[in-house]
């Protein structure tokens, strides 16, 4: 089943098109990386389906439902999770306030403006939510006392608080040493059982380690789309981009 | 949480014994502060937690004051109904302004509010006839109680402004501890980030100034109702800058920090004012001095160095 579909998707910045005439479809459960040079387009397109750019032309579905016109936050509640490229952790804030505020948001639409939430559940899944990210020790620490590597590893926290359908992570493992990447791939395998994964990635080891279908994006348009095995063995992926 | 819930029932409790030993002079300035600092409470539940900077809540605190006073006067109401409509002129006030000042930011949203409070204080100068304009209105002694409660004299005064001051500051620590204020605190840090986490920033600073704008108008009607003066100098820009001066003094973003720097404030003002004409002048000095060795403010720096859970 398709979860995420966008037809006919442009973006230009004044004279620049950033995402030229994009189709792109997302079947539910997969695991999608997008991959392609600096400036192809790759943030671009995921800030048109997150919401935070609107398009100049086109329209995104998501669960058969047009999104195209939904602000941002709405489309969170509809279960779409963005996690920043440039980490954007609350920094003056602990760890724990940092994954409280994503994870209050499902309970708070449910109780309404004056419904009471269970707060020990919350704090509980909280918890449960650093100790999966690895940092289940540093709840109290402030995000900007922390390594670089930690506030990353906090910001896709931040992500898997929403209990979205669908997470979108660009680049997560910028600036993560190779233990951290290798708990980092366990963690997104075990998300992946129920959530539905779109990470950009420049990282080849991450993308072929994780993902099971690939974007490449060149110019503003998708040049390719295929397992790991057909895109390394893809002609013009190796011209464009793999370097021959 | 029983620590914290414990420090604000102890102040209010402190402050209540403070009525049986304090002399006349102070227990009446005493009384005023603690109106005024529902008003600073309330704005700082919008500059210090939400991270916006109002130059307009004078327009609030008036319309409470106003709201009450003039309906008291026209229909000769007493003070509950009195109280009850002044407060809900400013509920009002601040959602509909809230509704189109929101949609600046920074710089300009300070500039939209003053300009929105310099056309409420003109409006009290221009119709004159109802307002008395500068020279201002005294409300009626006989229509100053409630329950047949006279609100004129001094013991009931002091304890209906505690009273009131207990409610506020019992309210906003509330809010402040409440999931909603976790996402004010959140639009301060970083409004695009909570936009992310499915916060519309927009509906919540709407909230934390309607909210803020009940507050200052609370504070507007009982400030009328318990002094018996409502006049034009209360729209003025002045009264939108006092409660910016009592919690940066008492301690930006704390709940407690706004009765700090209101008493400090005051007091302040009341001893410089005694001594010259240029009282300002000790203001000024105090907010330099205050950056330098405590940019936080009293409490805020306290919080910092000894008390990392006050809220």
């Amino acid at each position: 089943m398709t979860l995420l579909s966008a037809r006919n998707l442009s973006k230009n910045f004044g004279g620049l098109t950033a995402v030229k005439d994009v189709d792109f479809d997302l079947p539910e459960g997969e695991i999608r990386a997008i991959i392609g040079p600096n400036g192809a387009g790759k943030s671009t397109l995921v800030g048109l389906i997150s919401g935070r750019i609107k398009p100049t032309t086109g329209t995104i579905s998501f669960q058969d439902r047009d999104i195209t016109r939904l602000p941002a936050h709405r489309r969170v509640a509809q279960g779409i999770a963005y996690t920043f490229q440039i980490t954007s952790v609350f920094a003056n804030l602990t760890c724990r306030e940092n994954i409280l505020l994503p994870a209050q948001r499902g309970a708070l639409a449910a109780a309404g403006p004056f419904g009471r939430i269970d707060t020990d559940a919350l704090n509980d899944k909280a918890e449960e939510i650093l100790a999966r990210v690895g940092l289940g020790d540093r709840a109290d620490t402030k995000a900007t006392e922390m390594a670089y590597g930690h506030q990353r590893l906090l910001e896709v926290g931040m992500g898997l608080a929403l209990d979205a359908k669908l997470l979108i992570l660009d680049e997560p493992t910028q600036g993560l040493s190779d233990s951290e990447i290798a708990n980092f791939l366990d963690l997104i395998r075990g998300v992946a059982r129920d959530t539905t994964v779109l990470l950009i990635e420049h990282n080849m080891t991450v993308v072929m380690e994780l993902a099971q279908r690939i974007t490449v994006m060149n110019f503003g348009e998708i040049l390719a789309e295929g397992t790991p095995e057909e895109i390394r063995a893809d002609d013009a992926v190796q011209r464009a981009y793999l370097g021959g | 949480m029983n620590r914290i819930l414990g420090l604000h029932v102890g102040v209010i409790a402190l402050l209540l014994a403070l009525h049986f030993v304090l002399p006349d002079y102070h227990h009446v300035s005493l009384a005023r502060i603690l109106v005024l600092t529902v008003y600073a409470l309330g704005y700082n539940l919008l500059f210090g937690y939400t991270g916006l900077l109002s130059l307009g809540h004078a327009l609030f605190f008036a319309a409470g004051l106003y709201g009450a006073g003039m309906s008291m006067q026209a229909y000769g109401w007493t003070a509950g109904p009195g109280f009850l409509f002044g407060f809900s002129c400013a509920v009002l006030m601040a959602l509909g302004i809230g509704l189109l000042a929101l949609r600046t930011a920074g710089v300009s949203f300070m500039i939209v509010t003053l300009m929105f409070s310099q056309v409420g204080y003109l409006t009290t100068l221009y119709f004159n006839e109802h307002t008395r304009g500068d020279e201002g209105f005294v409300i009626p002694l006989e229509l100053r109680q409630v329950f047949s409660i006279d609100l004129s004299v001094e013991d009931t005064r002091y304890l209906a402004a505690l009273a009131l001051f207990a409610v506020a500051v019992l309210i906003k620590l509330a809010i402040v501890r409440s999931p909603t204020g976790r996402i004010l605190v959140a639009i301060r840090e970083n409004e695009e980030r909570t936009r992310m986490l499915g916060y519309d920033p927009f509906r919540y600073k709407l909230t934390a100034l309607v909210l803020s704008g009940a507050f200052a108008g609370a504070s507007g009607a009982a400030y009328g109702i318990l002094f018996g003066y409502v006049g034009a100098s209360f729209a003025s820009i002045q009264y939108s800058i006092l409660p910016l001066l009592y919690v940066l003094m008492g301690g930006v973003g704390t709940v407690l920090g706004p009765l700090v720097g209101t008493v400090a404030m005051f007091y302040l003002i009341d001893i410089a004012s005694g001594l010259t004409s240029a009282y300002l002048f000790f203001v000024g000095a105090a907010l330099v001095i205050l950056i330098l060795v405590a940019p936080k403010g009293i409490l805020g720096s306290i919080r910092d160095r000894w008390a990392r859970w006050l809220p």
